[in-house]
């Protein structure tokens, strides 16, 4: 019913003019309470916001956590009233709506927006049952010189809780501001945010497109979209290293296959790391940066190695006549969980370096597939063949070896695929493919998940590409 | 006749462990206190009863049927002359199902498909125009998750052999694809693995390795979109390209 309501009003809107974003608040336009009591009880909130050109993906939440927990962001004041290319305020409010775990205050119903401490009025926001207040102030210290300041007020105790400054250009106005909701992220949930990181993606053109394979980074809220490169033949598995500086990534084709190292930061193009003959694909980074394990193909079977990046020396760890694919290295450096048929159908099993024993961990479904760590190394998110022939990411924890299905097929989503975890190991992103009507190309779109499921995120491409193969990066410090 | 020996002796095998079956089943219902007579319905009654009779007269029947393949077979190498020019391995030529008359009169035999009966006569022109059809079949199919050949395509796979043998210049790289279920990386694996397949059935026809190359699009390369079996099974496929 909340998704029909949603699809409906993005029809209209969409006609009218090219908003890019769908965010998470509707203007009912109604009476405040009325709509807070909907929203309380509906458990999502909806808001459309005109001017959001620049994501490069419509961004849809689904699913909310039943008691999001209200909050009011106040837009900054920028001294002179000059008016920034980045409304900080707003993206604080983006970000923390779309951790579902939030639901801001339209700035319509704020009954006062001020700026200073002195300025606030407590008996204001508790009228409108709103427990936490942020309020900014942009100085401008010069042409291209700024200093950002924000404090994070508790209403109900009228206490100032945290509150930081920081300098700033234009070119780095979104990151302060999703540093500001990493901060207050953290001080109301008790967790580290993931809001200041990137993600990198592919994109498939359709075929007779000029170079359809193009590999993308951009913030994790899809703002500042990058190409990387584009390319004639596949190109898949993209990974970043711990550092958040290289990225690697496979290519296939007769001419081209092998692994790629792309230096993010100064933008050169990607250099090849293993030459075509070995046909090794599936990079997966060693926690110092110095290796990395993947699959090579070899007389119809396929094997882990790993290769050390400065002297290309190889070492193999898997020598096994079944397909070893999908390599994924451990944060502490002493395991690497692997996809092997081994038993007969694809399953994960781990390689510990330390005896040289391999261990099945997967036992459940038909197939469990393509493994990826969480960043204290705890848990494993991975694609699940359930005995009904779909495609589920899910959770493994490997302490207990408990496994749940993280995100199931709802609202036609299916085939999930390349899972993988976000910095602050409580979100998992993904692709997955979307119903499309006869005659129009495979609907395709990236997907967050919390964890435990309560919380999805569909960001999906109205343009021709389908987006896979999503990775999140560690945090940016 | 070792082979009618070893056929006879697996059959009283079988006798023997049946009959100690239902000797154990006697005592295990005894054991546990169920009634057996009252909850075996009477058709099975007899049946159980009659088995150990079934086997023995069943005996006698394989021993004779032994005796039958082993005459066909032989039939069939003769008509195949071509294709078995290196064929060690006999139940190639009886799957092909040429002869099911079992007459080893070739020229009037009549099958479904001539031309087999046409390269055991040796006429090179019929060979030729044959052999142009089952080349230009450029792809051939696999089952979900496998990279077996299927006996259905030996034929066509026997004839780009041919072709290669014969033309020392010639190259193919043999591409393997997947369908788009699972996971990118393993669809790699598991289209080069069909490559490979392909490229070993070819090495063993006698083709040199150095004529051919395998390269794996795992399921990148659809041939037929769509997101069922009637889309995927045309995308689990090799594909045969001649580089010129």
């Amino acid at each position: 019913m909340i998704i029909n309501r949603v699809h409906k009003l993005n029809s209209t809107k969409s006609v009218a003019t090219k908003i890019n974003i769908i965010s998470t608040y509707v203007c009912l336009k109604a009476m405040t309470k009325l709509r807070q009591l909907l929203i309380k009880l509906v458990g999502v909130a909806l808001i459309s916001v005109a001017s959001n050109a620049g994501a490069a993906l419509n961004i849809e939440i689904t699913e909310g956590v039943a008691d999001a927990i209200p909050i009011a962001v106040v837009p900054f004041h920028v001294a002179g009233n000059v008016k920034l290319p980045t409304d900080i305020a707003q993206v604080v409010e983006a970000d923390l709506a779309r951790s579902g775990q939030f639901n801001p205050l339209t700035r319509n119903n704020m009954l006062a927006q001020p700026h200073f401490t002195k300025d606030i009025k407590f008996k204001n926001w508790r009228m409108l049952d709103i427990p936490n207040l942020v309020i900014g102030n942009v100085e401008r210290r010069g042409d291209n010189d700024y200093y950002i300041t924000f404090r994070l007020f508790d209403v109900y105790r009228q206490k100032y809780i945290v509150g930081y400054g920081f300098a700033a250009t234009n070119q780095t106005l979104r990151g302060i501001a999703h540093k500001i909701s990493d901060i207050i992220y953290e001080e109301l949930m008790g967790v580290k945010g993931a809001f200041d990181s990137r993600i990198v993606y592919i994109k498939k053109f359709p075929r007779n497109t000029d170079k359809p394979y193009r590999l993308y980074l951009a913030d994790a809220d899809t703002y500042n979209e990058q190409e990387v490169m584009r390319h004639d033949w596949p190109l898949f598995s993209p990974t970043w290293s711990r550092d958040n500086k290289t990225l690697a990534f496979a290519m296939a084709g007769s001419r081209g296959a092998g692994i790629f190292l792309f230096d993010v930061t100064s933008g050169k193009s990607p250099k090849r790391l293993t030459k075509r003959s070995l046909k090794a694909s599936a990079p997966s980074w060693s926690p110092d940066g110095d290796k990395i394990a993947m699959q090579v193909l070899k007389n119809g079977s396929a094997n882990i190695f790993v290769i050390d990046i400065k002297t290309k020396r190889l070492t193999q760890i898997t020598r096994h006549w079944s397909l070893d694919v999908e390599p994924a290295w451990a944060p502490d450096g002493k395991s690497i969980v692997f996809t092997s048929e081994r038993g007969g159908s694809p399953q994960l099993y781990r390689y510990f370096f330390n005896n040289k024993k391999i261990k099945r961990l997967t036992f459940e479904g038909r197939q469990n597939l393509r493994a990826s760590f969480s960043p204290d190394g705890k848990m494993i998110t991975f694609v699940h063949l359930s005995k009904n022939g779909s495609y589920n990411v899910a959770v493994m924890d490997l302490m207990t070896r408990e496994m749940h299905i993280a995100a199931d097929s709802v609202d036609g989503e299916s085939e999930h695929e390349s899972p993988s975890f976000a910095p602050n190991g409580s979100m998992i992103i993904y692709a997955a493919n979307y119903p499309q009507k006869p005659g129009e190309s495979k609907k395709t779109g990236l997907v967050a998940v919390s964890v435990d499921g309560n919380v999805r995120q569909h960001f999906t491409d109205d343009g021709e590409g389908e987006v896979r193969e999503p990775a999140w990066s560690s945090f940016l410090n | 006749m070792y082979k009618k020996q070893r056929d006879i002796l697996s059959e009283w095998y079988l006798a023997i462990r049946l009959t100690l079956m239902l000797k154990v089943h006697d005592i295990l219902c005894k054991s546990l206190h169920i009634d057996k007579e009252r909850y075996m319905k009477p058709v099975t009654k007899l049946v159980v009863a009659l088995l150990p009779l079934l086997l023995i007269v069943g005996c006698g029947d394989k021993a004779t049927k032994v005796d039958d393949t082993s005459t066909s077979g032989e039939n069939v190498v003769v008509d195949g002359g071509a294709s078995t020019a290196n064929g060690t391995d006999g139940t190639l030529l009886a799957d092909e199902g040429q002869n099911t008359t079992g007459g080893s009169d070739a020229a009037t035999a009549e099958t479904s498909d001539t031309s087999n009966i046409q390269d055991a006569t040796d006429s090179s022109a019929a060979d030729s125009s044959i052999d142009q059809d089952l080349l230009a079949e450029r792809k051939i199919y696999f089952e979900f998750d496998r990279s077996q050949i299927s006996d259905d395509y030996k034929e066509i796979l026997n004839a780009h052999a041919n072709f290669l043998m014969s033309n020392a210049g010639s190259s193919i790289v043999i591409e393997g694809h997947c369908d788009e279920r699972g996971t990118r990386e393993y669809n790699m694996a598991l289209g080069e693995r069909r490559a490979f397949s392909v490229l070993q059935y070819l090495a063993l026809q006698g083709v040199s390795k150095s004529q051919m190359d395998t390269v794996s699009f795992g399921e990148e390369r659809s041939d037929v979109e769509g997101h069922d079996e009637s889309a995927w099974k045309y995308n689990r496929r090799a594909v045969f390209v001649y580089s010129e």
